[in-house]
Formats: C-alpha cells, sequence, structure tokens
C-alpha cells in the first residue's frame, strides 16, 4: 500500500502488518523515505539510525515469520522525543549541554516499548529540557508546523507532533509538564494525551519539573492514543511517584462508552484573550455535544487565574534544582575556558544552556533562595491544592471538562520569542491539568480561515483515562478532521 | 510581603553557577522583574488553613528492598565523561573547603 | 581568666545495608574507583531515587537507641549546592521532618583508675536525620579526580546539642554512640572506611558567662583520638587569642592530624543558602504503630544497662563489665557460658583474663576462638567441684582447650589431671604432714599464718600437684585447729 501509507493510523498499521499485506520493513523503510522527503522542512528529527531501525524491523519480521510475535506494536515505527532515554542512543534534550551524550540504559516506557516490538525510529526535537510552547528553545533547530512551515509547531514536544502531523511517523511519545503534548497536538492537528501523574513512569524522561512531567502518546486518532496508553501505563517500581495499580483496558470504553456524559465548561477558559476562531470551534463542539444529548454544566474554577504563577514557581524552582547536574563534570558540555573548578561551573553552564533554560533556572533559584522560600514556593504549593480541590469539585459535577487547548491557533516562528511572560501566559488551558495531576487530551475539532488546525482539550477525573478517550472519541468518530493532512513535501 | 525589586540577580546567578552576559544581565533582570510582578497576584489568597501540595499524589512508604545488583562498570559510567583519567572524572585542582 | 568550652558534635554514621540508599548498586569500601555506580548514583539525566527500606528501618532503631521521638511522617528535601563530588549538584536529606528530634545519649567520663567507675552523663541531641553520602575526591599535583563509589551510600547525621565542655566528654560521646551503634547492628562504624566521620562546634567562653561564645566548625575529625586532640587544640587557641586580646572570627576550620593543629579553611560569609525543599520524586514515610512496635521489639539492650544488669545479676567487678560491653559478642559469649557456669563470675574473669589474652596473643577474634562459652563454664564447674585446681586448669588444661577446642573434662582425663585422691585420701596425706611438722603447726598457732604454705608445699608435692589447694589449706586449718 505505498503512496498512502504515512496517514495510516495505527490500527491500519497493525492490521496490515497482522495481515502480512506489509511488511516491517516495507513499512520502516516507507517511513524513512518520508523523512528523508519531508523532514528537511519540518526538521522534526534531531537524530535517526537508519540501519538500526531497519534492523530492528527486520528481527519484527522474523518475529512475525515465526509466529511470536512481541506485543501490540510489534513492527510499527514509533518515535520518541528526545527527552527519554534509549540505550545506546543520544539524549540530548535538545540542549548543547547534552549535545553528545549518550544513554546508557532504557526509560521505563522504553523497556515497554521493546517488549511490545516498536521500532524505535529515532529521536524528536523539542524544547530545550522541554522548557517552552514553540520549539523555537531547542539548540539543535526549530520544528515547523507541517500545515504552514513558516509556523511553529507548538511545544515543547513540537517535533513528535509535527512528525506524527506530517506522516513521518504513525506515533510518538512526548512528555507535557504544563501542556507540552496537547499543545503541539493542537497547533498540528493530531491527537495528544497527557495521562495521569503517576500512570506512566517517569523513569528514564529527563526531568524538568519532576512533580508535574509525565509522558504520553502523540498519535491520528483518540483510538491510537489509548492503544499507546496501554502499552506504556502502569506501575513502576524504580517511579516512586508511580501509581500501584493495574490499568484497565482502553479500547473497551471506546466501544462501550457512548454517553451521554455530563460535560462541564469552565467559564474561566472563555475570558479575554481567546483567540475568535478558536473560541468559535470549541463552542460548536460544545453544542455538538449537547446536540448529542450531553447535558452541558458551566463550571467555575476559582482559583484558574492564578494557576500560571502557581505553575512557574514549581516549574521552575523544581527545574533549578533538577538541572544542577548539568555541570560541566562527569557527562555534559565541558568548558574548555574554565581555571578552576567553580569556573568550571560557570562556564560550562553559561555555554550549555540556552537562553530560555537560564531564565528559568535564575527565576527557581530565586523563588527557593532563603528568605523567599515561603513567599514564593509554599505559597505557590497552597494554592496548587486550591487548583486541585476547584477540579475535585468540579469532577463532583461532570464527567469531563471541554476547553480549548491553546488561545490561539500556531504562530509565526520568531513571532513571540521576545516576551517571556506573554509565552508563559499562553500556557493558560494546560497548566492547571498538570497542577491538579488530571489527565487531559487533545483532539482536532476544526480549522481557522487560514487551514490552521485548531484543538479541543477535554480534561477529565485522576485515573479515568478510558472515560476521557470515549468522550474524545465518539467527537472525532463523527467528525473528518483527522483524515485531514499537510502536505508539507516541496512542490517537484 | 517582599519587594520585587529586590530582585538580586548576581546572588542568584551565583548560587545557580550561571555566567551571564552583561546583557543577559539586564535582560533576565526586567522580564523576571515583570515576572514576580505577576506572582503578586498570589499574595491576594489566604492560604493560612491550606496545606501545601509536594506531589500530585498522596502515596507514602514507597520504599525498596535491600538487594543489590551490578551496576555500571567504571568504563560504561564514564563514557560520556569529557575529561577522565584512572577511571576517574578529572577535575580542576578542588581547593577542598 | 578561666575559661570553659562548649562543645556540639555532628556525627555521620554508614548505615550498614547492602545497597545503596536510593538505587540497588551494592555498597563497599576499597572497590576499584567508580565500579559500584549506577545511572541513579550518577544522576544520569532521567533516574529517579526510590528509599532502601532497610535504611530507614535501622535509622528508626537509631532514633530509638537514642530515645529521640520519631515522627508520624518523615520525608526527603533536596539540599542544594554545587560541588564536584555531589553527582546532582543537590543531595537528598531531611530538612524539617528528620526521621529523629530530640533524644540523648549516656556517657561514661574516664574513671580515677582503670577499674573505677568514671562519672556517667546524659548528653542531649538536637535530631537525627537520613541522607546519601557524595563521591570522594583525591587530590593529585595540579588536578582532582573524582571517585564516585560512596556516593548514595545510606547516612545517618546525628547532631548533638552543644552540650559538651571538654575533649573527654567529646570523647566519652563518640566511643558511648558507637557502642550504642555496634550494639543495635546498624553500623560497623569503621572510622578507617570513613563509616563514622565527625565534626565539631567549639567555642570558649568565661566560666560564669551565660552567652556562647563564638563557634568554629572543624572538620576531618575523623579518628577518636582526633576528636579529642582536634578539640584541645582548638580550645586552647581560643583562648589564646582571647586572653592575648584578639577576637575570635565565626568559621570553619579543618584538622590536621599529621600537624596536630586546626587551619583555617572557610569564613562564616561564604555560609551556603541550601534552597531546601520537599523532593518530589520521593514520597513521604508514614511510621505507624505497628511498624514502631515491630522495631521496637527488635532493639538490643543498651550497653550502659547491661552493664548495670551484669553488676547486679552477676555480681561483676566494674573492671570485667567494662571489657564485656565494649563488645556485644563478648557479652554473647559471656551470657552463653553464664547461662552454665555455677560461678558466673568466674566465667567472666576466664574470658576476660584468659580467653581474651590467649586470643590476643594469637591474633585471633572472639569469632575465631576454638573455645566455646558452654566450655568456658564447664571449666569453671569442674574448678568449683574441686575436681581440679585453679592453677592446674590456667596452666594445664585451658592452653590445650585454646589449642584443640576440646572440652576441659576430656582434656582433664586424658592428661590423668583429675584429683586422684578421694577427700578421705587427702585428709589422711593432710594428717600425717602436720603430724610430721610440729615446729610449722606450732607456729601457726602462734599466729604467723603464712607459715601454713609450708605445710600447703608438703601436701602438694605429696599429691604431685593434683591436690585443690582451697581444699588442702582449709584441712589444714581445720587440722591444726583440732591441735590448739
Amino acid at each position: 500500500m505505498p503512496g498512502e501509507i504515512y496517514f495510516k493510523t495505527l490500527a491500519q498499521l497493525q492490521e496490515a502488518l497482522a495481515s502480512k499485506s506489509i511488511s516491517s520493513v516495507e513499512l520502516t523503510r516507507d517511513h524513512l523515505d518520508r523523512i528523508q522527503a519531508v523532514d528537511g522542512r519540518i526538521q522534526a528529527f534531531n537524530s535517526w539510525d537508519e540501519e538500526d531501525c531497519l534492523r530492528q524491523a527486520e528481527a519484527s519480521d522474523e518475529r512475525r515469520a515465526a509466529g511470536r510475535i512481541k506485543g501490540p506494536l510489534d513492527g510499527i515505527p514509533v518515535g520518541v522525543k528526545d527527552v527519554i532515554a534509549v540505550r545506546d542512543q543520544p539524549l540530548t534534550c535538545s540542549s548543547r549541554m547534552l549535545e553528545h551524550f549518550v544513554s546508557p540504559y532504557d526509560a521505563t516506557v522504553i523497556s515497554r516499548l521493546k517488549n511490545a516490538g516498536a521500532v524505535l525510529l529515532g529521536r524528536l526535537n523539542m524544547d530545550e529540557f522541554a522548557m517552552g510552547s514553540s520549539t523555537e528553545n531547542s539548540a539543535i533547530k526549530i520544528t515547523f508546523n507541517p500545515w504552514d512551515t513558516s509556523r511553529v509547531a507548538g511545544g515543547s514536544s513540537g517535533g513528535s507532533a509535527a512528525a506524527v502531523a506530517a506522516g513521518e511517523l504513525p506515533v510518538s511519545l512526548g512528555s507535557d509538564t504544563g501542556g507540552s503534548i496537547r499543545q503541539p497536538a493542537s497547533f498540528c492537528g493530531v491527537v495528544g494525551l497527557k495521562p495521569t501523574y503517576g500512570l506512566v513512569s517517569r523513569f528514564g524522561l529527563v526531568a524538568f519539573a519532576s512533580s508535574l512531567d509525565q509522558i504520553g502518546p502523540l498519535t491520528r486518532t483518540v483510538g491510537d492514543a489509548g492503544r499507546m496508553l496501554q502499552v506504556i501505563a502502569g506501575h513502576d517500581p524504580r517511579d516512586s511517584t508511580s501509581i500501584d495499580t493495574s490499568p484497565p483496558d482502553y479500547s473497551e470504553g471506546l466501544a462501550e462508552k457512548k454517553g451521554p456524559w455530563k460535560l462541564g465548561v469552565p467559564q474561566e477558559y472563555f475570558a479575554e484573550g481567546l483567540d475568535p476562531e478558536v473560541k468559535a470551534a470549541i463552542e460548536a463542539a460544545i453544542d455538538w455535544y449537547a446536540d448529542r444529548g450531553c447535558e452541558i454544566v458551566e463550571i467555575s474554577l476559582p482559583h484558574m487565574h492564578l494557576a500560571i504563577s502557581v505553575y512557574y514557581i514549581i516549574a521552575t524552582a523544581e527545574a533549578s534544582s533538577n538541572l544542577a547536574r548539568y555541570d560541566g563534570v562527569r557527562y555534559t558540555h565541558r568548558s574548555d575556558r574554565a581555571g578552576d573548578v567553580v569556573d568550571l561551573y560557570f562556564k560550562s553552564r553559561a555555554e550549555g544552556f540556552g537562553e530560555e533554560v537560564k531564565r528559568r533556572i535564575i527565576l527557581g533559584t530565586y523563588v527557593l533562595s532563603s528568605g523567599y522560600y515561603d513567599a514564593y514556593y509554599l505559597r505557590a504549593q497552597k494554592i496548587r491544592s486550591l487548583i486541585r480541590q476547584d477540579f475535585t469539585k468540579a469532577f463532583a459535577k461532570v464527567d469531563g471538562l471541554l476547553t480549548p487547548t491553546s488561545p490561539f491557533v500556531s504562530f509565526k516562528a520568531g513571532e513571540k520569542t521576545r516576551d517571556p511572560l506573554a509565552m508563559y501566559l499562553s500556557d493558560i488551558y494546560t497548566i492547571s491539568a498538570n497542577l491538579a495531576g488530571i489527565p487531559g487530551i487533545s483532539l482536532p475539532c476544526g480549522f481557522n480561515s487560514q487551514g490552521l488546525p485548531i484543538g479541543l482539550q477535554i480534561l477529565g477525573e485522576p485515573m479515568e483515562e478510558a472515560n476521557l478517550l470515549a468522550i474524545a472519541h465518539s467527537f472525532e468518530r463523527a467528525h473528518d478532521f483527522t483524515d485531514r493532512h499537510p502536505n508539507p513535501a516541496p512542490p517537484d | 510581603m517582599r519587594d520585587p525589586h529586590s530582585f538580586d540577580i548576581d546572588y542568584v546567578a551565583h548560587l545557580a553557577r550561571l555566567e551571564l552576559t552583561s546583557q543577559e544581565r539586564e535582560r533576565f533582570s526586567a522580564q523576571l522583574g515583570d515576572i514576580l510582578q505577576h506572582f503578586a497576584q498570589l499574595d491576594e489568597v489566604d492560604v493560612s488553613s491550606v496545606e501545601p501540595m509536594a506531589h500530585a499524589f498522596p502515596v507514602e512508604n514507597v520504599f525498596r528492598e535491600d538487594k543489590s545488583e551490578p551496576g555500571l562498570s567504571p568504563e560504561r559510567a564514564l563514557e560520556n565523561t569529557p575529561r577522565k583519567r584512572k577511571n576517574m572524572v578529572q577535575v580542576p585542582k578542588v581547593v577542598e573547603g | 581568666m578561666e575559661y570553659e568550652a562548649v562543645i556540639g558534635l555532628e556525627v555521620h554514621v554508614q548505615v550498614k545495608t547492602e545497597s545503596k540508599i536510593f538505587s540497588s548498586v551494592g555498597v563497599g569500601f576499597g572497590a576499584q574507583p567508580n565500579s559500584l555506580t549506577d545511572p541513579v548514583v550518577l544522576g544520569f539525566p532521567g533516574v529517579l531515587p526510590v528509599i532502601n527500606r532497610e535504611a530507614v528501618e535501622k535509622s528508626i532503631k537509631v532514633g530509638m537507641l537514642l530515645n529521640g521521638s520519631i515522627p508520624r511522617v518523615t520525608k526527603w528535601d533536596r539540599k542544594n549546592y554545587f560541588y564536584p563530588d555531589s553527582p546532582k549538584n543537590y543531595q537528598i536529606s531531611q530538612f524539617d521532618q528528620p526521621i529523629c528530634s530530640g533524644g540523648e545519649l549516656e556517657i561514661e567520663l574516664k574513671g580515677p583508675s582503670r577499674n573505677v567507675m568514671g562519672e556517667h552523663k546524659t548528653i542531649a541531641l538536637t535530631r537525627a536525620h537520613l541522607e546519601e553520602d557524595v563521591g570522594k575526591l583525591i587530590h593529585l599535583e595540579n588536578e582532582s579526580l573524582v571517585d564516585f563509589n560512596r556516593a548514595g551510600t545510606p547516612l545517618l547525621e546525628i547532631v548533638s546539642q552543644p552540650d559538651m565542655h571538654t575533649p573527654e566528654e567529646a570523647y566519652a560521646y563518640l566511643t558511648a554512640l558507637k557502642m550504642l551503634l555496634i550494639y543495635g547492628e546498624v553500623s560497623d562504624c569503621d572510622m578507617e572506611k570513613g563509616q563514622l566521620r565527625c565534626d565539631a562546634n567549639v567555642s570558649v567562653r568565661p566560666v560564669g558567662q551565660k552567652e556562647l561564645g563564638v563557634k568554629v566548625e572543624i572538620k576531618n575529625l575523623n579518628s577518636i583520638s582526633g576528636v579529642r586532640n582536634g578539640l584541645a587544640y582548638e580550645i586552647e587557641r581560643q583562648i589564646q587569642v582571647l586572653e592575648g586580646g584578639g577576637t575570635l572570627a565565626q568559621e570553619t576550620r579543618g584538622w590536621d592530624a599529621a600537624k596536630g593543629m586546626t587551619y583555617h579553611m572557610r569564613s562564616k560569609e561564604e555560609s551556603h543558602d541550601y534552597r531546601y525543599f520537599p523532593d518530589p520524586d520521593l514520597m513521604p514515610v508514614r511510621i505507624d504503630h505497628q511498624w514502631r512496635d515491630r522495631l521496637h521489639a527488635s532493639l538490643p539492650e543498651k550497653p550502659f544497662d547491661r552493664q548495670r544488669r551484669y553488676f547486679d545479676a552477676y555480681g561483676l567487678p566494674y573492671t570485667l563489665t567494662s571489657v564485656l560491653i565494649s563488645d556485644p559478642e563478648l557479652c554473647h559469649f559471656f551470657e552463653e557460658a553464664a547461662k552454665r557456669a555455677k560461678r558466673p563470675r568466674q566465667a567472666a574473669n576466664w574470658i576476660v583474663n584468659n580467653l581474651l589474652g590467649e586470643l590476643g596473643r594469637a591474633g585471633l577474634t572472639l569469632s575465631e576462638s576454638k573455645v566455646f562459652p558452654d566450655q568456658i563454664a564447664q571449666l569453671v564447674n569442674l574448678i568449683g567441684e574441686g575436681v581440679i585446681s585453679k592453677n592446674l586448669a590456667k596452666e594445664r588444661v585451658f592452653p590445650e582447650m585454646f589449642k584443640t577446642g576440646d572440652n576441659p573434662a576430656a582434656i582433664v582425663q586424658a592428661r590423668g589431671l583429675g584429683q586422684s585422691e578421694s577427700a578421705e585420701d587427702l585428709e589422711k596425706i593432710c594428717s600425717e604432714i602436720v603430724q610430721a611438722n610440729p615446729d610449722a603447726v606450732a607456729e601457726v598457732l602462734s599466729g604467723n599464718k603464712k607459715a601454713i604454705n609450708f605445710l600447703k608445699g608438703r601436701v602438694m608435692r605429696a599429691t604431685r600437684g593434683k591436690a585443690n589447694p582451697a581444699l588442702v589449706g582449709s584441712l589444714l586449718e581445720e587440722l591444726i585447729a583440732e591441735k590448739g
């Protein structure tokens, strides 16, 4: 099935492999060809090893021929954000600091992908250390939006979203600390799922903000997101924050749960700053649910307006400590201008980190410093409790919340880099899910007048991903947004 | 309670072991001043009876049993090390203190 | 002017575990550099810590042994500072909810002589908290090298109040602490392997003054005598500065054991802003009643409590108890022997004076001894029953026991050392000797008690040394008394 292979869903590819209408080597080679053809313009990949990919694919084909497939992803190419450790592969975090770092170990999610038979296709670009909302903070390259390559892919998992949108990969993994899966998914017109904090192991995910980070899939469909979640979710004894329960069957919800649901619309998400075309698309989606018999309830999240401040205090504080280990001593970039060892720190870190990372380290160091801890960090942690309580109260009334993923569609590269506060404020709709630890999904719900995708965010109760997926799936099935694809290939 | 203008970037950069150029110093001071001003909104909330939330999920007593497993070989451990000697990480001479 | 020193100690103790505190690679000493690491120990990007249960349990036990208060919930914080031996440039430690708060330690000061018990005191403690150790720096001519083998080893930091006033008290504190930790089997406390390390805070003030003087922290006091010598030097130095009209600066000084002096390391202005905050990667530990009770039940008897029991239950003299309680294994050995020995005090004597002496000469440890506790009991009982004399036991039986591990009764039989004469036979021999030596008898009767030794010697010669001298003595006394 050459030609149209790039935009097949995971489910379709699983079927094609199972029926042997395509081999993993063919599938992998097709995607490598696609990467060759379009990645020059998209720049989603930091690196890939063609030989290694084909070796993995061959091994998969041999397993299939012998009737011994390892799992549901056997032979499927999967891309991984360059912040998740894969043994013997680079782990750059799109930072000069880790430009030459090769991981000696596998993240738990990677072990799970390998056990499921996946072909690990390459390393996907991101904002440096996952800090950013446009993948412009990568020290390696900027990832462009496949729908309009003068625009950004979003971030920080911009490479993971753009690669799936551009047909370079059927599925990928990203990480989400304040919206880093959902926002690029919405910018690129794909599905992005941030699971409940603790559902997916963080072992091997390079930490940005430990109490907020979570790994999740970026896919073409809601169903594929469930399929990927099924593989990566579950308790990990190597992550103390991992929840010790067995995840349910995420495909069941899609088949059985058909609503109608009680859905909340938080007023605070529709205040000023929301692009009118985005607003219209979200309202249309809300109307669709209402027409389907869902009860729509106006919800108030009274501490919502504080979420940005709380988030940037907690996230930068944790980051300032998490990133202290990149110091020029053991495995990072080391400055050759340094005199003594203190100087080695100052210079290696000055050379190794980009501007946004430095800015956040400074801010995070400040809020933890002597005399300011109570006023900033401790207070932020308390208000974080209040934000979670807001959600707990909301979910006592409704099954899910419908919101925009981002206040606007993808913007032009370079357009917002000058004002960090404005950039921080654009995370408004996504960060509170990380603060509360709840799951959220972004799925395409329309296109604006320029043909740029718009994302609908649905937030759910902790550990209720099956329900969340079912709510999203019902919308997706009734629309054709996931059938539209960009054409980033240069005109012949 | 606090004064955003008291932001001492040199002190903080020193704590963070970050060498800043004079432009970075100026730019960050201004930008972080704005951000801290924005954070001032948190002062309006009464948090006197609120417990701080350190973890997204309140789990307790997550342990590992005391069993040892082989780790990395010295070569593997130092494979990314920029400068090493005798299976150790080399740094400029440290004056103990 | 008379000055008084005020001393507080911070002791870091390696908690005895098989694996590191936050990951599963083994703990060890003297291994090839960087051979005891894993991605977690090295702080590689993406790794996460998971707490070693054993390290927590043993630390709780220490808290209990120190009569500290064990909180319902204890948690983990990051202490942020940059140093090349620190893999993450933060140390996982405990800030405001340590595993043990308060507490106290009973110490014994040196007595006026070896066989007289010294004064006992109770030193108040501030807290004890669990943390990870860092790596080790090796300094060469123009560079330093880092070995991370030690990084991630569980360390318990035990902080005393400024409750001591002399180097001798500090010495006694460390000795008592070490003994307690060994009793609890929570640490081997081998200072040469860095398993117990000590920093001290010391200040001086004129006697009678309430306010504390300027505090100086001394690092690298890494032997028990180093603590005594380092403090003695520093106290004298501070007094001299004050007497010379100078003022003291708040500073950190190092102890140079080779030169026998302290030296300036850094001043107060360079002190750290550690930016402690709760470690988001680690969950709190709740210590419920069940757990508490179970650990409480597993606590050993404390050394000084044991010593007091030895006084009361066995009537042991101070010197014997002080030797015994210094080693729990030795105590166990003694108590096993005491179970069967009719005279436990004699058993203690044999163990402390004879067995330990022989072991020492042979360069062996107690666990390598071929002599077992019940054999000591047998030996003591054979003597008590008059089967062999104490002398014979010492000269003939015990050396052979030590060499072969044979039972004393078997040695006595095989070597024909038993007292062959019955009591009647011995009485007959004594009676004959008394009859044959009227002059000596007369001398005894006239008050020269020592003259009896002449008669004893005759009896011993007649029995070829097999008679029990004590028995001979009492028989002779009886016979002479009849004459009188």
